[in-house]
This record gives C-alpha cells, structure tokens and sequence, in this order.
C-alpha cells in the first residue's frame, strides 16, 4: 500500500511543490467547468455533430486556430515564468530542474503546438475559398491531421503533471537526452507527441498541395492564384520534404531510449551529432514553414488595405520558390561550432546569406504596393506592416549570425535568443494576428473591434520590442541561452529587468486580444456584405461565414484578384444571372478521425511510460479504424437544389 | 469536393497489386532485420545491401501503393520525383560531406 503511494506521488509530481498542485487544481476546476457547461446546456450533440466529427475545412480552421490561441497562452505562460526567475540576479523563484523543463516546453509548444497550428488554420480557413471549391482535396485525412495534432498536444501538455516535462531544450540534442542521462518519460513525451503531430502535418502538406494543384476553378492558372495559396503551395512542398526526416531522427532517439539501441550514443558506435543534423535538416525547412505563408497573408493585408493590387507578383511567386529550394541547403548554420571545418561552414554560411536576397526581394514588393496607394490602416494592416521592421531586425541578425567566425562568438548566447524572436514573433507571431484580424469576419461573422485591436497592437508592439532588444546586449554581454540564474555583479541585472517588463506587457496585450474576441463575441459589428474589406480574392465573394459548401456554382476566373475584377465588371459570384443550381456533393461527417487519434493518444502513452500492452492496445485500434475505412462506400452525400436555393436566397445572392 | 467522382474508375476484383505489394514491403522489411541482428557480416556489407534493399522498397511503394504510373491531366508526380532526388541528394550527400569531420577531430 505504502509502495502504492509512493509510486502515485511521484508519478502525479506531487512531491515538487505549489507549482505543480497549482496546475492540478486549475486543470481539474478547467475540465470540471467544460463538462458542467456542456451537460447543462445540452451541448454534448451538438459539440460531437458539428465539431468533433465535422470534416469542413471551414470548422477545421477555426479549431486549429482556438488551439493555437490556446497554446499561446501556455508557451506564454511558460515564458512570463522564466522571464520572472531571470528578472533579477540569484533569483530562487524557479528550480534549475524546473527551469530546464519550462524552456523545454515553451520553445516546443510555441513552434510544433501554436504557430503550426495557426499556420494550418489559415490554410484551412482561406485555401479552398481562395481558389474557388468546395473542400480541400481530402476532407477525411483533414480531419485526421487535426486531430492528430490535437491529440498529440494534450499528450505533450499532459507532461507538466502527470510523470515530468521533457526537459533537454526543443531540440532535444543527445547524448544528454538518451536514457542514460536523463531517465524518466519527459523526454519520451517529447518524442512521442512530435512524432504523432508530424504525421498529422505531412498528410497536411499532402493534402493541401493536391488541392491546389488539383482543385482550382476554372481560369485560375497558376499564375493568377492569390500570394496566399501561392505561399500554401510552397509551403506544402517544404512540409512534404522536410517532414519525414525529423520522424526518423525522432524515431531514432525513441528507439535508443525504450529498446536500448545505439544510434547517438556515444559508446557503442553512435554519433550523437548525427541527430543534430538531421534534426536541422527538418529544422531550417521549418523556420520557412512557419513565415512563408504570413509572407503571403502580408501580401493580402498590405494590397488589400493600399487597395492596389500586389506590385512584382512573380518577383513574389519566384522569390517564393527561391526561398523554398534555399532552405534546405543552409541547415549547418545551426551547428557551426560542431566545427565541420572551413569548407562545410563557409559553403552553408554563403548559402545562408543568399537567403537574404530572396526576403529584400519581398520586403521592397510590399512597400512598393503601398506606394501611391490608397492606404487604409487597419488593425490587420498595422500587424502586417508592424512585421517589416521587426522582421528586418531578425534577418539582418540572421546575416550577422551566418558569418561562421563571428558565429563562434555569438553561438547560443542570448544574441541567438534575440534573433530567432524577432524573426519568430516579429515575423510569424505578427503576421498570425495580422491574419486573425483580417479573417476574423470570415471565420465568424463578427468584426474584432478596432480600438481594442489598436490597444492590442501597440502594448505588443513596444512590450516585444521592450523585451527582446535588450537581449542582443545581453548576448555581447556574455549572457549565455538556457542559465537559470546569474551572480550580481555582471551588470545583467537591469537589462534583464527591463527584457521582464517588457514580456510582462506582451503578456497583458495577449489579454487585451482575449478580451477582444469575447467583447466583440457579444457587441461586435457583424459582417452582413461578406467582404468587409473591399477584398480582392474569392473568399470575400462568399457570405461570412461561407456557406457549407462555399460555391453554389463554381466560379469562373478571369484575372489576379478574381474577385476585384468581378466587382469592377458587375459580375455576380453565381455567373450571368438564370443558371440552374446542381445539387452539390459534399464528403459526410466522421467520427472516426477523433476516434483514431484518441487511440494514437493510448498508442502514445504507451510509448511513453514503456507500458507496452497499452501501445499494443492503441496499436490494434488504429489498425481497425483504417480497416473500417476501407469498407466505407458510402461517405458522402449530396445537398439537393432546394436547399442551395433557400441559402443562396438568404445571402441576397439569387 | 467537385461533382465528377466518376472520373476515378472503382478499383474491380480482387486487388492482387495491393497483397503482392504487402507481401513484398513485408519481406523487404524482414530481410533487413535478419541481416542486422541474425547474420554477422561486416557492417559495409550490411549497410550496402540494406540500402539496396530500401531502393527496392521505395519501388514497391510507388508503384504498387501510389499509383506512380496514373494520371488523367497533368502527371504531377514527376516534377515531384524530381524534387525528392534532389532533397535525397541534399540529405545524404549533404550529411556525408558534413559528417565527416569525425575523421578530421578524431
């Protein structure tokens, strides 16, 4: 019995303290709250009918994005917490052991779990609308990716209380990360969750590169497709190609780490640094995985609000592309000082260096699209235009940090930390607000409010820069990535105070955003027209929210901004007016991708914990569902005239 | 979802292609494990044939599973063919040239 409890406290980290139990109490009072809400307004059905089950790209999009809120507010979280033990010299507020896994969490959640997430969201929210159809190419396995991810983030969040948080940084560099040094299922956690969230992402990159090289309208060459599904191309590609590799170096270490293998061992014939390259072989793909697309939705924003269309569109298109080739051939740059030697090291910093031609290339389109526009500053425009600056800072950092022999001095020192902020909020973070604000009204209906997305904006806007500025001197300073506490005397101290202050205020601009949603949930404008903006893409031909099945009769395609033209020409989105509606075929609901990805979440566990007849458990149901699937022939249905009638009627549109 | 399911033919019969190709990505997978943990041959010999092996499996899986040789406009899956050999030669080419810095600090 007593052995029994023993195992129980350790095992619900029960014994490490307030912080631990004050995360307990919240999750219970947070779950316990969910279903009290749900049972008593009776929203079980309706939360299994429309959500759970639902394989709208539409419904997708916005799960992905109140996920990655979510996430945001956690890797936040995390983030107020370090800046709160770093605040001061010999500070005691945080464990080293906890700080290890704090920083472990936050760069892993805010990367895979939070700007993944909202990059996908997007995808799903403007790509199908963009390019005129009805769904993404395979709705199902759309369902499956969401969940997957889904899924895999609770496993990875389930880490902070239940057996211990991953704690060898987001990169997860062996040897210290093989058994031997760390025990326990934190890093197992790490592992599992990335592996079954990157699975979900590459039938992404899959999915969406087939629906847009499959599914546009008719007329929609290439090259008249919006900058948006332009980036989601490139971006699918990069998915594609890059994802694989970080599942087998993650497949790798969890082989070394449950059955004793020796791939990055350093005994028994193991290269250690073996993962660190092929880890940033996927690594470097995934920077650009998470900035082309808010390259694209910038390029939207910044031509919707100049109400100009886009200048140097295939400069973009091939700058696009450039970058996307680029990025797989600069990866050493994250590990110079692994010391591959003269020739290794100048080749990928040249190789990196040219990446910064490309991103100029971009940088001068959008202020030339401004230029003698007609530029209208809205709260999306602010965050995209907020981007450039930020941005600029981060690449050109980028440059300095490309030069091999000054890497040496700048190599994981809070000079790096500034650096990938400024690039990772300042380019993807912004450009994700941006892209909210923008498509707000189509996801919901409602407008966010301006003024308080102005509020929103410029307490982000100085809070970021407060706080991650003074970082580059802390980074010439000495101060080095991942230290938990520092000695007085070093003149850290203020730099780090004022770096606090400042994370503190993008913490209250993130509550500003929430308070934001919640006040125009409630008293916000309501998009009547659908194309709130004067926009020039499809997807503000449609009503906002987009009906089921988007398109009552597909769009023909005429120009770039599609669209604009029809506006200027007179068009209806519906074609000349008399054509006869078709009824429509759209896939049916399923339950099975949750179903599934619950058993993965088993499977998962299982590996975690080496609690092998759980795995096999999970292992043996996965199998079933995709064997049911097989024998599903009837998994669509049409919507019939009648219908489409009554909708398209509603919407003024017949 | 476009209204022109039937341009893809239901598949008729019993589906031969897709238990040979079980069959054979089954083996493949076994004769690799056999050779690395039940034959003691000298790991050059072993890497050689195992990657030899992986090419085959790649064939099966394109051919027996992807549909490589379907299309009905536009074959997509070259140009992206393509794009995979030069990833592969970035990767393995790549991490060889890198990697060997071993032998230099050693």
């Amino acid at each position: 019995m007593h052995g029994v409890v023993n195992w129980a406290v350790h095992f619900f980290m029960l014994d490490e303290g307030p912080l631990i139990w004050l995360s307990d109490f919240l999750i219970i009072c947070a779950s316990l709250g969910i279903v009290a809400v749900l049972t008593k307004f009776r929203l079980w059905k309706w939360l299994w009918d429309e959500w759970l089950t639902t394989v709208d790209h539409k419904k997708i999009g916005i799960m992905y994005m109140i996920a990655a809120i979510l996430m945001l507010f956690r890797g936040g979280t995390d983030g107020l917490l370090m800046r709160a033990q770093l605040a001061w010299p010999n500070m005691h507020f945080l464990s080293a052991d906890h700080y290890d896994q704090i920083f472990t969490t936050h760069g892993t959640i805010m990367i895979l779990f939070m700007a993944m997430p909202a990059i996908i969201g997007f995808f799903n929210v403007a790509v199908p609308l963009q390019i005129g159809c009805r769904d993404v190419a395979f709705p199902y396995l759309n369902a499956i990716s969401f969940w997957l991810f889904f899924f895999a983030a609770m496993l990875f969040n389930l880490s902070f209380v239940v057996g211990g948080s991953p704690d060898g940084g987001w990169t997860s560099y062996p040897p210290y990360v093989e058994n031997q040094f760390d025990p326990g299922p934190g890093e197992n956690y790490y592992l599992v969750a990335l592996s079954i969230t990157g699975i979900g992402t590459i039938a992404t990159g899959i999915n969406f590169l087939v629906t847009i090289l499959r599914m546009r309208a008719p007329g929609m060459t290439f090259m008249r497709m919006p900058m948006f599904t332009w980036s989601v191309f490139v971006t699918s590609v990069i998915i594609l190609f890059a994802f694989p590799v970080l599942a087998v170096a993650l497949a790798l270490l969890l082989i070394d780490r449950d059955f004793g293998s020796h791939f990055f061992t350093v005994n028994g014939g193991g290269a250690p640094m073996q993962y660190v390259n092929l880890f940033w072989f996927w690594g470097h793909p995934e920077v650009y995985i998470v900035i082309l697309p808010i390259f694209g939705l910038m390029s939207e924003v910044i031509s919707t609000f100049s109400h100009k269309r886009i200048f140097g569109y295939s400069a973009m298109v091939v700058s696009m592309v450039a970058i996307a080739i680029l990025s797989f051939v600069t990866w050493v740059h994250h590990f110079f000082t692994m010391g591959a030697g003269p020739g290794v090291n100048s080749f990928f910093g040249v190789s990196t260096m040219a990446i910064a031609i490309p991103t100029g290339v971009k940088v001068f389109n959008w202020i030339f699209t401004m230029h003698k526009g007609r530029l209208e500053f809205t709260t999306a425009m602010l965050w995209s235009l907020g981007v450039i600056p930020n941005f600029l800072i981060g690449g050109l950092t980028g440059v300095m940090l490309a030069v091999p022999p000054a890497d040496y001095q700048y190599h994981n020192s809070y000079f790096l930390i500034a650096h990938f902020h400024y690039t990772l909020i300042g380019g993807t973070v912004f450009g994700v607000f941006s892209g909210l604000y923008y498509w707000w009204p189509k996801m919901f209906g409602v407008l966010l409010n301006e003024k308080l997305g102005r509020w929103h904006f410029w307490t982000f806007m100085v809070g970021f820069n407060i706080c991650f500025f003074p970082q580059f001197f802390l980074g010439f300073m000495g101060m080095t990535r991942r230290m938990y506490t520092y000695p007085a005397g070093y003149g850290w101290g203020v730099v780090n105070l004022i770096s606090t202050i400042g994370a503190f205020l993008m913490g209250v601009a993130f509550i500003i955003f929430v308070y934001n949603i919640l006040w125009s949930a409630r008293y916000g404008e309501r998009d009547t027209t659908g194309d709130p903006w004067d926009g020039r893409t499809l997807e503000w031909a449609t009503t906002s929210p987009a009906p089921h099945y988007n398109f009552a009769i597909i769009p023909t395609v005429k120009g770039r901004d599609a669209w604009w033209l029809m506006k200027q020409n007179g068009e209806s989105i519906n074609g000349p007016k008399g054509v006869p509606f078709r009824p429509i075929h759209m896939p049916n609901n399923s339950g099975r991708p949750f179903i599934m990805s619950a058993l993965f979440f088993i499977l998962g566990a299982g590996f975690v914990f080496q609690w092998w007849i759980l795995a096999i458990v999970g292992f043996v149901g996965v199998l079933i569902c995709m064997a049911q699937r097989s024998f599903e022939y009837d998994d669509s249905h049409y919507i019939p005239v009648e219908e489409i009638e009554q909708t398209e009627a509603a919407a003024g549109r017949l | 979802m476009e209204a022109k399911e039937h341009k893809f033919h239901r598949e008729e019969g019993f589906p031969w292609k897709h238990v040979l190709g079980l069959f054979l990505s089954v083996l493949l997978t076994a004769i690799a494990f056999w050779l690395a943990l039940a034959t003691h041959q000298p790991p050059a010999l072993v890497i050689t044939i195992i990657v030899i092996l992986g090419v085959g499996q790649l064939l099966v899986q394109l051919y027996m599973f992807m549909h490589f040789t379907e299309s009905d406009d536009r074959a997509w899956q070259v140009p992206a063919i393509y794009f995979g050999l030069f990833i592969v030669f970035c990767v393995v080419g790549g991490s060889i040239w890198i990697m060997t810095f071993k032998s230099i600090v050693a």
